[in-house]
């Protein structure tokens, strides 16, 4: 339980300052398609490490790999072949999902595990994974964090930071590496398929109450700490799955503030 | 005799197989204040592209200030179409300002002091220090394209480039926009986007018209026929007479 507990905390941060990049940037379908890959990932180290022996393989490695490794294919064709972009991350996602469940499928004694990468069972992660999620965590927010004005500017106008001397296309595919690494990170937490809601959705409530960029990265992470933690908690007692029971609460919460704006602009226009 | 600006020499520049822009020779002087003018889909914006190095010609030569369009970026300004960003990004006004400062701000890390100061005095160019505080979606049309000004003379630049600069703005919003435009040339030189010939002919020294071909007029050249050839029909006149503001504007830099 602790160790789930600092797992949600450190995939809170780095969450909420990525998510907010993400949502502005409007590439919550790359996200997505990211996300999926990552179980081709997990399934080849588990059939690398239970059938060909290489037991220093754990499934985050393969995740970090994959995730990484569509996030660049994601990356190099969105910036060279602008019209067939969709196509091609449809065909990823679905492409690197079904790569993970032939591969689980090949590894004896492991196919019931698929549903807790699906849909995420933070109560599994060990100290080991501990270690590498904090790692993961540091770099993401450091990263994201030193080049803040690079990553506003091409999120915000692409083409004036061009004519600024920005070089677009390194810090657009630097941006979705962290979008990997985050998910990596997210992955452990509620699962391959829930990522996206919580990659977006704190940072949508935040949106509700920021008037600048930094403004809503403080409250995504303030919002994901809450959903995670208050997730946990909830589900523990009566063994709900930790993973669905935050993003439910974080699909509640959206719902309302956005009634709760709607309404407020009614009275005050 | 200084060195011209802008210089594009035997210019032709081709997309999905079909002709964009041909043989165009065109020389922009220091001071000058340019309006490229013609139909839709005749040019106007590729040619800026091509002068800021967004766009590379597939033959002929640009030069800006006698170097490669990417190396002089740093001394141009550019203000690109109103429609590309989205304006419920969270950002405050002097946020957006400041990205004028990339490019000569530290490569990571936040911006420094100088840089704070040239997006505020840049503001005040445009007579909106005042807003710097405000969120950039409260603001209205005519102030986002001011905006757009200030955060492109952040960059200190030497010449200015707008992409169709007014076209959301109404008729009184856009006579103040070319006001400021035509204060600010008296140390910049300008090259603009427009598809409205008449309005601008007021305030420019030169009208470029791109239909494919380029041919320059100088404004007293504008002629109902000219018109015509561009656009091949009537075309909107507004008569517009007075120029700068009574009390003037201030310039703390010039």
């Amino acid at each position: 339980m602790q160790h789930a507990l600092l797992a949600g905390l450190l995939a809170a941060v780095a969450c909420g300052i990525v998510g907010t990049y993400v949502v502005v940037r409007r590439i919550t379908y790359i996200a997505g398609g990211i996300a999926h890959c990552v179980l081709g990932g997990i399934g080849a180290a588990l059939y690398l490490q239970r059938v060909c022996g290489w037991t220093f393989i754990r499934p985050l490695h393969g995740a970090v790999v994959a995730a990484l490794l569509a996030a660049m294919i994601i990356g190099l064709v969105s910036l060279r072949a602008k019209q067939r972009e969709d196509t091609v991350i449809g065909a990823l996602w679905a492409v690197g999902m079904a790569a993970g469940v032939l591969f689980i499928a090949r590894t004896p004694g492991y196919s019931q595990d698929l549903m807790s990468y699906l849909f995420g069972n933070i109560l599994m992660v060990t100290a080991e994974d501990l270690w590498l999620i904090a790692a993961l965590d540091v770099l993401v927010v450091a990263v994201a964090l030193l080049f803040y004005n690079q990553f506003q500017a091409i999120c915000f106008d692409e083409e004036f930071a061009r004519v600024r001397g920005i070089p677009v296309e390194f810090y657009y595919l630097l941006l979705l590496a962290l979008i990997a690494l985050t998910v990596v990170l997210l992955v452990s937490v509620v699962g391959i398929v829930m990522v996206i809601a919580l990659l977006t959705l704190p940072v949508a409530v935040a949106g509700y109450f920021a008037r600048r960029l930094w403004q809503m990265m403080v409250l995504a992470i303030g919002f994901s700490i809450l959903f995670t933690t208050a997730g946990l908690a909830v589900s523990y007692q009566p063994d709900l799955p930790a993973g669905a029971t935050v993003i439910i609460l974080a699909g509640a919460v959206y719902l309302l503030v956005t009634i709760a704006s709607r309404l407020l602009r009614r009275r005050g226009g | 005799m200084t060195e011209p600006v802008i210089t594009l020499r035997d210019l032709s520049f081709f997309y999905d197989g079909l002709e964009v822009l041909q043989d165009v020779n065109l020389d922009v002087a220091s001071g000058d204040f340019v309006s490229l003018v013609g139909p839709n889909g005749g040019g106007k914006t590729t040619l800026l592209k091509l002068v800021l190095g967004l766009l590379v010609p597939t033959s002929g030569e640009v030069r800006v200030f006698g170097q490669s369009p990417v190396r002089a970026r740093r001394r141009i300004g550019y203000m690109p179409q109103h429609a590309q960003v989205d304006p419920r990004f969270p950002m405050s006004v002097l946020d957006v300002v400041l990205m004028g400062r990339l490019g000569k701000a530290p490569m990571a890390g936040p911006y420094r002091g100088a840089d704070h100061a040239a997006a505020r005095r840049a503001l005040g160019e445009v007579d909106l220090e005042p807003l710097r505080q405000r969120p950039f979606s409260s603001l209205s049309g005519g102030q986002r394209q001011r905006i757009f000004i200030a955060r492109a003379l952040a960059a200190e630049p030497e010449l200015l480039l707008l992409d169709e600069p007014t076209a959301n703005l109404d008729v009184h919003m856009e006579s103040e926009f070319y006001e400021l435009l035509w204060c600010l040339n008296r140390r910049l030189t300008i090259v603009l986007v427009s598809h409205d010939l008449g309005f601008v002919s007021q305030f420019v020294k030169s009208v470029v018209c791109v239909k494919r071909r380029v041919v320059v007029h100088p404004t007293s050249e504008i002629t109902g026929e000219i018109i015509q050839e561009l656009y091949g029909g009537d075309v909107r006149m507004v008569r517009h007479d007075h120029r700068c503001a009574e009390r003037g504007h201030e310039w703390p830099n010039s």
